[in-house]
């Protein structure tokens, strides 16, 4: 037993990566963006299934909690708040959709085929089954100044958004 | 053990409809969706190399990307806002003033 939850057997990693293609082209086709979040957010979770499968759980975890506790929820309230009625029966897709379902229809043969062509090397072993014990290591160590430098892009991304979405004063217009 | 290769068709696949969503949809906060898309194929694909190689690397990597995601969508959301505001629609096609 590779994966680390006895009901998480192998057969059932297709069945997890079949949703997530579907909700993945549900988000690109549905007509209301809002049902377009509710299928990303069935991809997010179809995302953090397959981290399990490849023994990470701890960014499974961090991949529930940020993107659909937050970005998600996030998305839902800029949907609600720049919706208006009749939204859903305007069409969503520009006059480019042939032509680049052609182009992409190409560039997903060719990767697909190239990555289902070439034989892999074995992966190696997979680290300790726990592994938040060496990711903290490796962000407190290797990785500790992109790790600090992540904190003060914060700040700067919470003072940006705020100044962005503050309303414009009447006075200074 | 899952094969390389399908989690790699499967990380491909998402980077196609993703970037399908990027060229096609109308609407910002769609096209913003379908850009949270492909950072996920980009993660799957560092999970799934750093498996391979170095599990630790891969998925650091990874955690910086979610954290980079979460920046962006703070700003850009701001900014459809923003525009919301400013033009009254969400609709690529129609926000065609630099000024005014």
């Amino acid at each position: 037993m590779d994966a680390p939850f006895l009901l998480l057997s192998r057969g059932a990693f297709y069945v997890v990566a079949a949703l997530t293609v579907l909700g993945a082209w549900w988000v690109v086709t549905a007509r209301s963006v809002f049902r377009a979040a509710l299928a990303l957010g069935l991809v997010l979770v179809g995302t953090a299934f397959v981290f399990i499968y490849l023994d990470a759980d701890f960014l499974a975890l961090a991949q529930l909690l940020l993107y659909v506790g937050a970005i998600l929820v996030l998305v839902v309230f800029a949907i609600m708040l720049t919706a208006r009625i009749g939204d859903a029966t305007i069409p969503q897709a520009n006059e480019q959709r042939w032509a680049s379902a052609a182009v992409i229809g190409v560039l997903w043969a060719t990767l697909a085929s190239l990555v289902t062509r070439q034989t892999w090397p074995a992966p190696a072993q997979p680290p300790a089954a726990p592994t938040v014990l060496e990711l903290g290591r490796a962000l407190l160590t290797t990785y500790l100044l992109p790790f600090e430098f992540i904190s003060v892009l914060f700040v700067a991304i919470l003072v940006g958004a705020l100044a962005i979405a503050t309303p414009l004063k009447p006075s200074s217009k | 053990m899952i094969p390389t290769s399908h989690v790699l068709f499967l990380s491909s696949t998402l980077l196609a409809l993703g970037l399908y969503g990027v060229l096609t949809r109308r609407n910002a906060i769609a096209i913003f969706l379908a850009i949270e898309l492909i950072l996920n194929a980009a993660n799957i694909n560092l999970v799934a190399f750093g498996r391979q190689l170095d599990p630790t690397t891969g998925q650091v990597t990874a955690i910086f990307v979610i954290a980079l995601a979460a920046a962006e969508a703070v700003v850009g959301l701001a900014i459809v806002l923003a525009l919301f505001r400013h033009s009254r629609t969400v609709f690529t096609d129609q926000m065609n003033l630099l000024k005014g």
